[in-house]
């Protein structure tokens, strides 16, 4: 059976081109003009089963929407592979990708700004289809983006507005339905109610939940909350500037976190039920910039247990037992973990 | 026992606060009749959804209302001085000596040409009549303290040179500098990464307790708050719905607003297959419905609801809610 989606080392890298001054520099004396290039994601691997969701968690600039992006192929990966539903769509250009889109559809973060503000909400949600069907048909589109905004609990009077009409969990509903529209097998979902107030937000997860069990979609969810991810996730990825430093099943990821910027991140994350955290690892300093990667290992820079080989080998992410993996050194050395 | 805190005289008193903005669709009563006490070093936690007033609340403290908005009516005490009707010269000495802001986005927040250092010694500066070098020392000091280190250095840096995190540390820093008594901080870390925020956070309650300060902490995030705050107020389309004792709002919440707000937040604890969510959105704040303004997404509510407005009274413990059926009182599950 073919997972719905598989990435396979995923790697993304943006070059920047600032003026020339900015990339001269010295070595020894000699003058040398240095590339910038932003590793934003580095060898990348997943996959995802029909029906399943997987989230993405870690901070700004750890690459979680990058990968997103990539994988809806918005950017152009720089190296590994992105395969749906066993289809390689690496190297796919844009006519080739057309009914790839039927299978796989984006849900975004600012329902203000992936709205077209001139168009109706009916021609928003009926757009996506009427690519994949063509104009002959938008007699039964127009009956399928009726049932779909009823669906998303919105009704047929709705349609003829424009998205400022709407609020942002309103707006958001509009883009689940446009996602819908073409009955994709995959959402690709990034921060989708981050934007929205607490009281709006689990209507929206419970609206996407909902939506799953009656379609079958298998989500790819981007968040940086960790209380909405361990409500919607199955299974769950940490990413750190660009590497998967953890991957595991929901429940083991929240009661045994192997990796120590996993442990730290579910310490950190406040919550309104305190009792839960029994050990807190505090993490001092900033993540470095993607610009430069640390060597070895790229949490060395604030890991409170790093050690010399973290900085001179990079681990790789290896099974540790029941579906969960973790790219640590501790692994190996489990003595040194002295928490 | 609730009376502890008002019977003690509190550094700040909001007594009936009305902000209404003249807009051409209509006033919006963005705060209407908000009251509350803030005792010397307490912590209150404001909190509510967008539109809510929270943040009308600190700006009207702050006496930064700018037309169309107006303060129509009540009385802000800062130790009895009525901030409300002071003028801009007294509130221009006020702001920044006895009330610090600390606000969300620490990008905007400190201005782009100058350095740190500058910024630092205006506060310094406008506030106080110490010398140079007195200043500068104490700039270095303030810096050290919320962790930045080669602080001198640092005085030469600009904003853009720091990390969203540092900014705010500088940011935190210069509101303390002139010891204010009073801080209020808007959504101080909303902007931040969660590990970021969680140093913020203790940094900040760090501070408030050394320089013996109060704080009125304006956020929508519920887990912020009920790690850093004593006592809770929650808005809700510009009144005060509810408010107690941090641990009281958080574990047994007597108004069916706050229940919704924190049953909303999905809990690890007990995973359950679907969220309770509050029902329906905000009203039109310039178009309330009569009676309770949450009345038509409230599952208690009953016909009184629609005809009178509930007023804010005591519940238990040290609650206070306007709820005319409100939670755990009598006659309920």
């Amino acid at each position: 059976m073919n997972a719905m989606l598989d990435v396979e080392g995923l790697e993304q890298r943006f070059h920047l081109n600032p003026g020339l001054l900015d990339r001269l520099s010295f070595e020894g004396g000699r003058p040398r003009l240095k590339d910038l290039v932003v590793h934003a994601v580095n060898g990348v691997s997943f996959s995802i089963a029909k029906g399943e969701v997987l989230a993405l968690v870690g901070e700004s600039g750890c690459g979680k929407s990058t990968v997103a992006k990539t994988i809806a192929r918005i950017y152009d990966p720089s190296s590994g592979r992105i395969r749906i539903e066993g289809e390689d769509i690496t190297d796919y250009d844009h006519a080739k990708l057309l009914p790839v889109r039927a299978k796989m559809q984006m849900i975004f973060q600012d329902p203000f700004a992936s709205l077209n503000p001139r168009q109706k909400v009916r021609d928003i949600v009926a757009e996506p289809l009427l690519q994949q069907v063509g104009d002959g048909a938008r007699a039964e589109v127009a009956d399928k983006t009726e049932a779909l905004l009823a669906r998303v609990g919105l009704n047929a009077e709705h349609g003829g507005r424009y998205p400022h009409q709407f609020s942002g969990g309103q707006r958001q509903r509009i883009g689940i339905a446009r996602a819908l529209s073409v009955n994709p097998g995959l959402i690709i979902a990034d921060e989708p109610v981050s934007a929205l107030d607490v009281s709006i937000q689990a209507q929206i997860l419970n609206l996407m939940m909902d939506l799953r069990d009656e379609f079958g979609l298998a989500y790819l969810f981007i968040s940086h909350d960790l209380s909405v991810v361990h409500h919607i996730a199955d299974r769950i990825g940490v990413m750190y500037l660009g590497f998967m430093v953890e991957t595991a099943p929901r429940d083991q990821l929240f009661a045994r976190p192997r990796h120590p910027y996993t442990r730290a991140l579910l310490s950190a994350a406040p919550s309104i039920r305190p009792s839960r955290m029994t050990e807190e690892i505090e993490l001092t300093g900033e993540v470095p910039s993607a610009l430069s990667l640390p060597t070895g290992c790229c949490f060395r820079t604030r890991c409170p247990f790093a050690w010399d080989r973290c900085a001179v080998e990079r681990p790789v992410l290896q099974d540790i037992g029941d579906g969960q993996s973790a790219a640590c050194h501790l692994i190996d050395e489990p003595e040194r973990d002295n928490q | 026992m609730t009376m502890q805190s008002e019977s003690r005289d509190p550094l700040l008193s909001v007594r009936d606060l009305r902000t209404w903005f003249h807009t051409f669709s209509g006033v919006v009563k963005a705060v209407n009749d908000v009251s509350f006490d803030l005792a010397q070093g307490e912590i209150m936690g404001l909190v509510g959804e967008s539109g809510g007033g929270k943040s009308v609340v600190g700006f009207s403290i702050l006496g930064l209302i700018d037309p169309p908005g107006r303060i129509e009516g009540g009385q802000i005490l800062l130790d009895g001085e009525d901030l409300a009707k002071a003028s801009e010269d007294r509130l221009r000495k006020i702001r920044g000596r006895e009330i610090a802001m600390i606000f969300q986005d620490p990008m905007t927040s400190l201005n782009p040409v100058h350095t740190i250092g500058r910024q630092m010694d205006e506060m310094l500066r406008l506030h106080t009549d110490m010398d140079e070098a007195a200043r500068r020392k104490r700039c270095i000091e303030m810096l050290e303290s919320v962790g930045i280190s080669q602080a001198e250095d640092r005085l030469r840096a600009y904003p853009h040179q720091f990390s969203g995190g540092m900014r705010q540390r500088v940011v935190i820093a210069i509101a303390m500098l002139a010891h204010p008594r009073l801080i209020i901080a808007d959504e101080p870390t909303t902007a931040l990464d969660v590990t970021i925020q969680s140093q913020i956070l203790k940094l900040m309650k760090r501070q408030v307790a050394d320089h013996g300060a109060s704080m009125i902490l304006v956020t929508h995030d519920l887990a912020v708050v009920s790690e850093v705050v004593d006592k809770i107020t929650v808005l809700y389309c510009g009144q005060v719905v509810e408010r107690g004792d941090v641990r009281d709002v958080i574990s047994a919440p007597s108004h069916p607003y706050t229940r919704g707000l924190i049953d909303s937040i999905p809990n690890p604890d007990h995973r359950q297959p679907r969220l309770s969510q509050i029902p329906g959105t905000v009203p039109d704040i310039r178009n309330l419905p009569k009676g309770c303004n949450f009345r038509d997404r409230c599952p208690r509510a009953q016909a009184l609801c629609a005809q009178e407005e509930p007023k804010l009274s005591p519940t238990r413990q040290s609650l206070f809610a306007a709820c005319h059926f409100p939670i755990g009182t009598g006659g309920d599950a």
